[in-house]
């Protein structure tokens, strides 16, 4: 496989912003050709995944070049099982979100797919650069167009949850700029293969583990350092929505995965426990809020708070079952958290309000659309057949297998999520009818497309997972033994049973 | 004495220039002349620029020696000059004030800059350094009908005189310490009380010019009176003038006196950057913002100085060049807008921009994301620089400061960005049509995107400075 590939496909919609900005403010058209673009990374990242040896622990397909050769720092971009996922569900949700959202926006069409496609550019890049200055530009990258997004196109509050979003991130994201710098002082290199193999100093170790953690838990987010998310998820318009908690927050899951874990393993050893008592909270306190919600949009808002906590809980089990699931959990949040996002938008084109207290008796007047909402539904709420339930039941066992305590903690949070969701699924769809919802046009045919879709892929991860895992099996356990080895002789606790 | 003027053909090209220009003012008038004057102005900075590979000549004895770190300034400062008179031009149409002055003075004051940076001595610096500045005053009072830019240029010239003074009084404690003012003297002198404090002084008056805080009182209200195109070409050629001499005296001159001025340097470049971006974030006035704005960059090159290092010199010369780039496209972008017949200086001004001059509010953002320092532009990459460059001279502080600062200032940057997406146009605004400007800002804007992006050539050209210095 030609590793031109991994370029093509994350500057492939950079390229299709260019022209996009270039052709005639003819909405349709500019629709189209965004679409079209969308279409060539989805392409490759399924040829990819179809290409994907199994068993292959490393980086399979690797590109590299010199981007600033005086500083020695390279253009490396490189798949491995860890990332491979994340890039075929970027790819995917990218066209789902465009179809599903199709003329949602009517006003400034041109800049607006301009901003998604520079945004999906940045995200591929941020999941495929294996150079660390390289990750931190498309990391910040995801920035600009992100704020842009929320801030032109989005609901009543927009411009202070969009600036609230950039400095939440950019705060975070400073002090991973200057661990980087740090890293590069004291490692030469940037590279990440190289980092792997460089000795880093003791103590210093600890700062920068800290410095990359603080940066990725503010993007997954972890409690307590999630306050921006309700709102910029809340303001942000629906396809920015999509994006931002079906891929934005697996950046940060993937960085503490990525990062943290492998450059740093004695530190992310002695953290963990830390973080998996982070997690828990997230999860509970998520859940826990979320039901409170009487808008529906802040209700699938906080349930990522929750169901991130998951992923993060896995990815510190630090066992092959723990981190598994965390990276299949991540896939599986994006397209159901994606879909729900989607499904509160198709509502709120009808009824231009996210109050649930609005609707009622939806599943009349939508059949087809309930239905389809209903898999949706369950598969957040990790019910058996979805993909959640693959997930979370792997991220459960990992963490019991690690602490029995943690894991019955978050396994209350499994049921605290289908009390809400469900409360959610009756009071808008179910109940007497009310008189707006009876002017509820039907389901259009892009929004069905993109929600059968995401439906179809709930189902295919919930009733046969093995292309997933297997795909990523090799690289995960390599990961977990070098987390619980490095700097060990013999760990009888942290490296448990096979 | 070495009176070969040969390796000084650049600075003798853009004064020729100059000359030519008054000279011919006074013959010829009407637009097609001062057409002309735009003309020969770039043509003579672009010919100014074509010898500057070479190095290791002296002129004047042993006042000014062409070197490395002297040449990529000196390139830089034309350059800035060239967008900087490209910029100008519709404006001086469109206000009434195209007069051929406009054009040798700006030539005058690049002259100035180039000669500061070259300096092989502290008199000789002294010179270029009045060189650099009257032009300067006299081009923030360009706008004679306005009181507001008559008043900038009076206070311009009444603290940049108090400056100048100081820095003088610098000299003279250097000159009875060392017995001279020839940088080579200092070089070797030892550390004493007059004379740090001479080095103190020197600090202080070129801190004026680069408006670097507690010295920077000035530049808001100097920034707001005078015409735009000035104020676009000052903030950066000062800048370059007086970091340059800077980089020139400290690291490259006295690096055996560090412990002594690191400090001093760090703490004014961490009391800029934190005075400069705080303040910004409360101004309504664009003009007044992106004064601030020069406030808290003039921190930002300091880093560099502070450093005392190879990297700290080839970063702030690196971010020297990225921040002419970005600087000028920003106050350019002001150029083109209008109200009620004065200038359109006011943030709520830029709404309404994208609509009707989409390319103009792209380049707006583009140079407002660099200089909050975000990827993929090039202040991204110089701000990085500077930060690695603090962190190995041992001054994780100031680098932590200098990160703190720059989250703040994404919110006035980005504010300012948004407004210009938002619509509709503010009543009495009008986006102006000016060809030459437009010239202006797509150069800017491919620079300030090309060296964010490959910012390969441009380091290694940094990089030479630094491995040639010694």
């Amino acid at each position: 496989m030609p590793s031109w590939v991994l370029s093509a496909m994350v500057f492939g919609p950079l390229g299709g912003a260019v022209l996009v900005a270039l052709l005639p403010r003819r909405d349709r058209l500019l629709r189209t050709v965004a679409l079209l673009t969308t279409l060539l990374p989805l392409a490759l990242a399924a040829w990819l995944f179809w290409q994907a040896p199994q068993g292959e622990a490393g980086f399979w397909l690797t590109e590299r070049g010199l981007w600033v050769p005086a500083a020695g720092i390279g253009y490396h971009l490189g798949v491995d099982g860890i990332s491979l996922p994340l890039v075929l569900l970027t790819a995917f949700l990218f066209p789902v979100a465009l179809v599903g959202t199709w003329d949602a926006v009517r006003t400034r069409v041109k800049e607006y797919l301009v901003l998604l496609l520079l945004l999906e550019t940045a995200v591929l890049g941020t999941f495929l650069a294996l150079d660390l200055l390289l990750f931190y530009v498309f990391w910040e990258a995801v920035l600009v167009p992100m704020y842009f997004l929320i801030g032109l196109w989005g609901s009543e509050r927009r411009a202070y949850a969009a600036l609230k979003f950039f400095l939440f991130t950019m705060a975070g994201s400073v002090l991973m700029l200057l661990a980087i710098a740090g890293l590069y002082l004291a490692a030469g290199t940037l590279d990440f293969l190289r980092l792997l193999a460089a000795e880093l100093p003791q103590p210093a170790q600890g700062w920068l583990f800290a410095a990359f953690a603080v940066a990725f838990a503010i993007k997954v987010p972890l409690f307590p350092l999630h306050t921006w998310l309700p709102d910029a998820h809340t303001e942000a318009p629906t396809a920015g929505s999509v994006i931002l908690a079906g891929l934005l927050l697996k950046m940060g899951t993937y960085g503490l995965v990525r990062f943290c874990l492998t450059l740093f393993p004695e530190v992310a050893r002695a953290a963990a426990p830390f973080f998996m008592a982070l997690g828990v909270v997230g999860i509970l306190y998520g859940a826990a809020v979320a039901y409170t919600q009487p808008d529906v949009k802040r209700l699938v808002a906080y349930s990522s708070v929750s169901h991130l906590g998951f992923v993060v809980l896995g990815t510190f089990a630090l066992n092959p079952q723990g981190l598994a699931g965390a990276l299949l959990q991540m896939v599986n949040h994006g397209i159901s958290t994606g879909a729900l996002f989607l499904l509160v938008g198709v509502l709120y084109e009808r009824a231009h309000t996210r109050e649930m207290d609005a609707f009622g008796g939806v599943a009349r007047v939508m059949p087809t659309f309930a239905a389809l909402s209903l898999f949706v539904v369950f598969s957040s709420a990790a019910l058996p057949g979805t993909n959640g339930f693959v997930g979370e039941f792997l991220v459960l066992l990992g963490a019991f297998r690690r602490d029995p305590g943690w894991a019955a903690l978050a396994a209350v949070g499994v049921i605290l999520s289908a009390v809400y969701l469900l409360w959610m699924v009756q009071r808008v769809y179910f109940g007497p009818v009310r008189p707006e919802v009876r002017a509820f046009a039907p389901l259009r045919l892009h929004e069905g497309a993109a929600l059968v879709a995401l439906v179809l892929a709930v189902l295919w991860i919930g009733l046969y997972p093995r292309p997933w895992l297997a795909r990523s099996e090799a690289a995960v356990q390599a990961l977990v033994q070098r987390v619980v080895s490095v700097g060990k002789t013999a760990s009888p606790e942290w490296g448990g049973r096979p | 004495m070495n009176l070969d003027l040969r390796p000084l053909f650049p600075e003798l090209t853009v004064v020729a220039a100059a000359l030519a220009v008054l000279v011919g003012d006074v013959f010829v008038r009407g637009p097609r002349a001062r057409m002309a004057w735009l003309v020969v102005g770039v043509l003579a900075l672009s010919a100014a620029a074509a010898p500057l590979w070479r190095s290791g000549e002296a002129a004047f004895g042993t006042l000014y020696a062409r070197d490395a770190l002297g040449n990529a300034l000196q390139a830089v400062a034309l350059a800035v000059a060239g967008v900087g008179l490209l910029l100008a031009r519709d404006y001086l149409v469109r206000t009434g004030l195209d007069r051929g002055e406009y054009y040798a003075l700006v030539l005058l004051s690049t002259v100035g800059a180039m000669l500061m940076v070259a300096s092989q001595d502290l008199l000789f610096l002294f010179v270029a350094l009045e060189t650099l500045s009257l032009p300067l005053y006299v081009l923030a009072g360009f706008a004679r009908d306005s009181h507001r830019s008559q008043e900038a240029s009076l206070k311009y010239f009444l603290l940049g005189s108090f400056a100048s003074a100081l820095l003088l009084y610098g000299v003279a404690l250097v000159y009875g310490v060392t017995g001279g003012t020839a940088l080579s003297r200092l070089a070797e002198a030892d550390a004493s009380f007059p004379l740090l404090v001479g080095l103190g002084l020197l600090v202080v008056g070129l801190g004026f010019k680069a408006a670097v805080v507690p010295f920077h009182a000035w530049a808001p209200d100097v920034y707001e009176g005078a015409p735009v195109p000035a104020v676009a070409f000052m903030s950066v050629v000062a800048k370059v003038g007086a970091v340059g001499a800077l980089l020139r005296i400290l690291p490259a001159t006295v690096p055996h006196l560090l412990s002594a001025w690191q400090p001093l340097l760090a703490a004014l470049s961490a009391a800029t950057m934190v005075v400069g971006n705080l303040a910004a974030l409360r101004q309504t006035n664009l003009k007044r913002m992106l004064a601030y704005s020069s406030v808290a960059h003039a921190g930002y090159l300091l880093i560099g100085v502070a450093a005392g290092s190879d990297a700290g010199v080839w970063s702030a010369v690196y971010y020297l060049a990225v921040y002419g780039a970005m600087n000028l496209g920003a106050f350019g972008v002001l150029t083109f807008l209008e109200r009620a017949g004065v200038e359109a200086d006011e943030v709520e001004d830029l709404r309404g921009l994208a609509d009707r001059s989409p390319a103009a509010a792209a380049a707006f953002a583009v140079f407002m994301a660099s200089l909050t320092g975000l990827p993929p532009t090039a202040g991204f990459v110089g701000k990085f620089y500077l930060f690695t460059a603090a962190l190995e001279a041992g001054l994780l502080w100031l680098a932590l400061v200098a990160v703190a600062t720059s989250v703040v200032s994404v919110a006035y940057y980005l504010r300012a960005a948004y407004v210009a997406y938002l619509g509709p146009a503010r009543a009495g605004v009008r986006v102006m049509r000016a060809p030459w400007a437009g010239v202006a800002l797509g150069l800017s804007a491919a620079a300030t995107l090309l060296f964010g992006v490959l910012p390969g050539p441009l380091t290694s050209w940094a990089q030479r400075v630094a491995a040639l210095l010694r």
